[in-house]
């Protein structure tokens, strides 16, 4: 099952490489990863999103938290969590395709955020799936590049 | 106080009570070196650098204290790593300190340059590289903490030379407290209330204790525990020694090249007490057969160790020590009620007749020495009394399995990476922290060879320690494995050519023994132990002698191969 883990980690040289040599050392799979600073000066967030049973993703966590450099590990799939990733596409946009992708990009109410003669370069956010469902509808007209940031994700506030 | 970084680093040192520190000079530490005399610090020049990681390993496992070594960049950086991963596969709490190129070289690929920031960095509870000298004590006052707090562990700490020679305030911390780092050392009391609910109904109880009772001292308690309920007592390699192997409810080790008794007893337990241990594969066998009939109850100060290769029903992250005080506090009412425990006779019965029906034993057949006897003899002599030290092999499982330890901290060995050359300087550290004490090498004629060279260091510095050596012209334990298992295809274990190691002891200037003659074996040894200098006894044994019982590496523990 696929799992998002969010670590919160001490902003310092070689942290990076401590997490992902764990995962790679043990075997574990990484799917996506982003890594950013938080607002407090010194901690960094990452964003791993990861397959396994319930048994590794237990290890997983429990080998995340063992690191000297971690301070918080959650799996936010346990939780009711918003999950966003951002994407940029080039795609193939010459003569009378243009007018059809211009369409898709309103429905998926995606950007074009450069325009040449023959292509459009589309950002889009949302969960795996709307990007999958994007990817899938554009591959006719041809997608030259895609350049994606993996998930980031956040829990859910309290529902009264 | 304004210091250089290489004095704030011995001074540091001071301030953690380190009285000894084994290195080899370099390049990259020469600074650390010329203040070295200035300092009450005690310096073990070793001849190799695994040499030095090792002693100091085996400094910190016979003396429950941090072990320290210092080295260069670069080839002596990389040479410890083999040492490193030793300790952290055994949770042993060493500190070691490499030299680096100056911070501005950093990254050019400069002479003797390697990361070993990098390389040491899954091999290492944690480790850093110090780029600014106003962090330098900080980092020592951390990593002393880190490698010997929670589940110990090695801690490297790599210093530039021009960090070394920087000058500045000095201010030693007091305590470190951690925001990323604090390990659970007192055990959940429901948990607590919930094993010794297990206990009172189980009727037929086992504890499997491990390295993680020695290194949390936890062996009075542990003995108490054992003794006041009547559980029978199996250990793993790591844990020898946490329980006297003279008391009646002692099983023997398990595992692989366990007894008899202990397989069988804890594949029939009810309840077993998995305390300090982490269910490896060479205790388990088969994993899928292992102790099916059994509640299981895991103690470990390490989360990761719980639920990694075994499920078990009740978990319990917790400092073993803390627990038992805790355990034995929640018996003690339950004692005086008469409810702490059913009466455990009849399984101590059967227990029992697993141990007299198959005892670890040798055929005594043939005129050659057995290398079992030996040990046997070599325990003998010593009463017990004696800090063992073993290289890897056949040699390491005969001393597991005929030397009876009855204290912590006297059986020093390789258990997790099975590091061929690592007694003999573990040896070395011993002695240097127990200097009185009889410190005896337990080796093989191939791994002997591997860190012969620290011969020059015992000799340097008058250490008595005794290298016996189980000489049968085999890496044995490998040959074991091809007779057994690879159609006798005894390719590349034969070892042809091998030095005369009474001469080779007596070019390092220490005393050499040669017995090939059983009769002599104890006369020789009584003669060796007396001396007070660094001594090689070679005892050539019977070549194709192996090691039983043996479990087959992925069949279940109870399928075992006898005498």
């Amino acid at each position: 099952m696929r799992h998002i883990i969010s670590i919160l980690v001490e902003n310092e040289p070689g942290v990076l490489s401590r997490v992902a040599g764990l995962f790679s050392g043990r075997g574990f799979n990484i799917e996506t990863l982003n890594v950013a600073p938080t607002l407090t000066p010194g901690l960094s967030i990452m964003t791993i999103t990861t397959h396994g049973d319930e048994q590794i993703i237990e290890q997983i966590i429990k080998q995340l938290r063992k690191l000297v450099t971690t301070l918080k590990v959650v799996d936010l799939s346990e939780a009711s969590s918003v999950e966003r990733e951002m994407m940029l596409l080039r795609v193939d946009a010459e003569g009378t395709k243009r007018a059809e992708i211009l369409r898709i990009v309103d429905i998926f109410r995606c950007k074009v955020v450069d325009v040449s003669p023959d292509e459009l370069i589309i950002e889009v956010t949302g969960e795996q799936g709307k990007l999958t469902a994007l990817i899938n509808l554009l591959q006719r007209y041809g997608i030259k590049e895609v350049a994606r940031t993996g998930a980031v994700a956040l829990r859910r506030g309290m529902q009264g | 106080m304004e210091l250089s970084g290489a004095q704030i680093l011995l001074e540091s040192l001071r301030r953690e009570g380190v009285d000894v520190v084994f290195g080899f000079p370099g390049g990259a530490v020469i600074d650390i070196y010329h203040q070295l005399p200035n300092y009450p610090i005690k310096h073990v020049l070793v001849r190799h650098e695994q040499g030095a990681i090792h002693a100091a390993d085996g400094y910190a496992r016979a003396s429950g204290k941090v072990g320290v070594c210092l080295v260069t960049s670069g080839p002596g950086a990389t040479n410890t790593v083999t040492g490193i991963a030793t300790a952290y596969m055994d949770s042993i709490p060493v500190v070691i300190f490499t030299g680096q190129v100056p911070t501005p070289l950093i990254g050019n690929d400069a002479f003797q340059e390697v990361d070993i920031v990098g390389i040491t960095r899954s091999c290492t509870k944690h480790n850093y590289l110090v780029k600014d000298v106003t962090k330098l004590a900080h980092t020592i006052k951390e990593a002393f903490y880190l490698a010997s707090s929670g589940r110990p562990g090695p801690v490297l700490v790599d210093i530039p030379k021009d960090v070394q020679q920087a000058v500045t305030e000095y201010k030693y911390p007091k305590t470190i407290k951690m925001r990323s780092y604090n390990p659970t050392i007192e055990p959940n009391i429901k948990q607590v209330r919930k094993v010794a609910d297990l206990i009172a109904k189980a009727k037929k109880p086992i504890i499997y204790a491990g390295g993680g009772v020695i290194s949390s001292n936890a062996h009075e308690e542990l003995i108490w525990l054992a003794r006041t309920l009547k559980i029978p007592v199996t250990a793993t390699l790591m844990g020898l020694g946490c329980f006297p192997g003279d008391d009646p409810l002692w099983l023997g080790m398990l595992g692989m090249h366990g007894t008899f008794a202990a397989n069988h007893a804890i594949n029939n337990a009810d309840l077993i007490l998995a305390i300090g241990s982490r269910f490896d594969d060479r205790v388990t066998g088969k994993i899928s057969e292992f102790a099916k009939k059994a509640t299981i109850v895991h103690i470990d100060v390490d989360p990761t160790s719980i639920q990694k290769n075994v499920l078990v029903h009740v978990p319990v992250v917790s400092d073993c020590r803390a627990f038992l005080l805790a355990l034995n506090r929640e018996l003690a009412p339950r004692l005086d009620e008469g409810t702490a425990s059913p009466s455990h006779d009849k399984w101590l019965t059967q227990v029992g007749e697993w141990a007299s029906e198959h005892p670890v034993t040798y055929s005594h057949e043939g005129t050659a020495i057995k290398p079992q006897a030996v040990v046997e003899t070599i325990y003998r002599l010593t009463g017990g009394k004696a800090i063992i030290t073993t290289e890897v092999g056949q040699n390491q499982m005969w001393a597991a399995q005929f030397f009876r330890y009855h204290t912590p901290r006297t059986f020093l060995s390789s258990g997790g990476l099975g590091t061929m050359g690592y007694g003999f300087p573990a040896a070395i550290g011993a002695q240097m922290a127990f200097p009185d004490k009889l410190v005896i090498d337990i080796a093989g004629d191939g791994s002997i060879q591997m860190c012969i060279q620290e011969l020059a260091t015992a000799v340097c510095y008058g250490l008595p320690v005794k290298i016996v050596i189980l000489n049968n012209g085999y890496l044995g334990m490998v040959r074991q494995w091809q007779e057994l298992f690879y159609a006798k295809n005894y390719c590349a274990t034969c070892l042809e050519v091998a030095p005369d190691f009474v001469k080779l002891a007596e070019a390092y200037g220490a005393a050499g023994y040669r017995v090939t003659d059983p009769s002599e074996v104890e006369k020789t040894l009584k003669e060796a132990f007396a001396l007070p200098r660094t001594v090689i006894v070679d005892i050539v044994v019977d070549r194709e002698e192996n090691v039983y019982p043996m479990v087959p590496a992925g069949k279940p523990l109870t399928e075992m191969l006898l005498v």
